[in-house]
């Protein structure tokens, strides 16, 4: 309870600091009037684009990929933590190899992950 | 808890907060001398003895930046953005043990006595603290999406999009890295961690000690795999050389910051070497003993300290102080070899580096898993 409080009152003072450089820069800046050329977007040697927002459909998929992965790592971390305990109780074996399943069923994916070569990028 | 407790452990929290912001100007001095340096160059040295004070002529000369905004880009994520960006660093540094508790002895304060108390030396102690600092130390890539999207620039687009595919690609290598760690000291809590590595190394074997004792008790002899790969994957995690691709600036100017000037600019900064400095200590805490001077106990120390005369009220704090700078030294040696690398090694592809780290690192990662299990399972 204690703690979450702390973190909540750590995310609201970093709020409260960054909007305070904000407002520092905006309140010394000098204010100028901006013209067409000095607004539009960065762009060297080119006619500067319009807003470009389509986004590559290769990082939806790694995006979709990551998350698989990432919640069958999220499965590895509290039989990690608990190992030891199932060690002394006598059931390694069997902590143990009900790990090896899952991390076999994990590689597999990775391979078949990588064979249908949706990690090539070119 | 009374009052006057929540106020110290406010302050105690803004202050860890500061430092982190303070050490930002330092780094980017010591790169800015380390780079002249490695490249025979003088670097800043007018500003101040050694050019120290460079960097707070450079704020002064942000502040007074003309606030700038480009015609198309989105105006409230615009200025979101970077305020988001410095959140992930400092909730993850406030939840690193930075030393060992300290009490403040009973004092009066407008004649009323208040304490003892005793002050951890981190802003909360999270029993999953582990845990927590990868959770929040993911939600950098919003910002960064957010920063890129918003400026409506086709650099800043893609910077931001290769920055995002690249931390959550590295961020798998990471949490596979780090079970041989949990599976060794069977806890989340960094606190519990360090506390496990003090004194030389040792393990047990089929219920008999062995010992090493030219060798402190420091996780890297644990898991040697296990740390390279968290290394490796530290560096992609925080865009640095020679993982920079969201910032290759003969690609794609500055990346996602390609729009962003002045302050607005600097707090992106801020966040960058706020993960830097995560990845450091996290480093000096999983692999490195922490802020422990190895073979030396806490309570050596202490009594090493009022045998030299420090008053006993004091002698807490200055003991919590010694090993802060212990710690402060381990993590600069790291944060030195972020700056090294960056000067010394070239750039990646982008398709090297994903690759390296979907078919290289994250089963190398689970290998290392398999292989503590079975180890442990031997020794029992």
């Amino acid at each position: 309870m204690t703690a979450l409080f702390a973190i909540l009152f750590l995310i609201f003072f970093v709020l409260c600091f960054g909007a305070l450089l904000l407002g520092l820069a905006y309140i010394l800046g000098p204010k100028k009037s901006p013209n067409a050329i000095k607004s539009s977007s960065y762009e060297c040697g080119l006619p500067s684009s319009e807003q470009v927002n389509n986004v590559p459909v290769k990082y939806y998929l790694t995006a979709i990929l990551f998350i698989i992965f990432d919640i069958e790592v999220i499965f590895i971390y509290p039989w990690a933590v608990a190992y030891k305990d199932f060690l002394t109780a006598g059931w390694g074996l069997y902590i143990l190899v009900a790990m090896l399943i899952f991390i076999a069923l994990f590689l597999y994916g990775l391979i078949w992950e990588i064979r249908s070569k949706a990690l090539d990028w070119h | 808890m009374d009052l006057m407790n929540i106020i110290i452990n406010g302050i105690k929290i803004i202050f860890i907060f500061l430092l982190m912001v303070q050490i930002v100007p330092l780094l980017v001095w010591i790169e800015r001398r380390a780079s002249a340096f490695i490249q025979n160059r003088f670097g800043p040295n007018r500003v101040g003895p050694l050019g120290l004070t460079q960097l707070l002529a450079d704020l002064i000369k942000f502040l007074f930046k003309e606030e700038f905004i480009p015609k198309n880009a989105k105006k409230s994520l615009f200025y979101l953005a970077p305020i988001l960006a410095l959140i992930p660093g400092a909730l993850a540094f406030g939840a690193i043990p930075l030393s060992v508790p300290f009490t403040i002895p009973i004092f009066s304060f407008f004649s009323k006595e208040f304490g003892p108390y005793l002050i951890e030396f981190q802003s909360y102690n999270l029993h999953f603290s582990l845990v927590f600092i990868l959770g929040v130390s993911a939600l950098g890539v919003y910002s960064i999406l957010l920063a890129g999207w918003a400026s409506a620039n086709k650099y800043s687009l893609f910077g931001a999009l290769r920055a995002a595919a690249q931390v959550i690609s590295y961020e798998l290598a990471l949490g596979v890295s780090l079970v041989g760690v949990l599976l060794i000291y069977s806890t989340f809590n960094l606190q519990t961690i360090i506390n496990a590595q003090q004194g030389a190394f040792a393990f047990y074997s089929s219920g008999l000690l062995y010992t090493v004792s030219f060798l402190p008790n420091w996780g890297i002899f644990f898991q040697p795999l296990g740390f390279v790969l968290f290394f490796i994957a530290i560096f992609a995690e925080t865009n640095r050389h020679p993982f920079d691709l969201p910032e290759a600036e003969a690609e794609l100017v500055a990346g996602y910051h390609t729009e962003y000037g002045g302050l607005k600019m600097n707090m992106f900064y801020i966040a960058e070497y706020g993960h830097m400095l995560v990845g450091s200590a996290l480093m000096t805490v999983l692999f490195f003993g922490g802020y422990q001077i190895p073979f030396v106990s806490t309570a050596e120390i202490s009594q090493f300290l009022s045998s030299a005369g420090v008053s006993l009220g004091w002698l807490s704090f200055i003991t919590s102080m010694t090993l802060f700078s212990v710690f402060m030294i381990k993590v600069f040696i790291f944060l030195w070899i972020f700056i090294w690398v960056r000067w010394t090694l070239p750039r990646f592809k982008y398709d090297q580096l994903m690759k390296l780290g979907w078919t290289k690192l994250l089963p190398l990662g689970v290998l290392n898993t398999v292989i503590t299990a079975i180890i442990l399972f031997i020794l029992k």
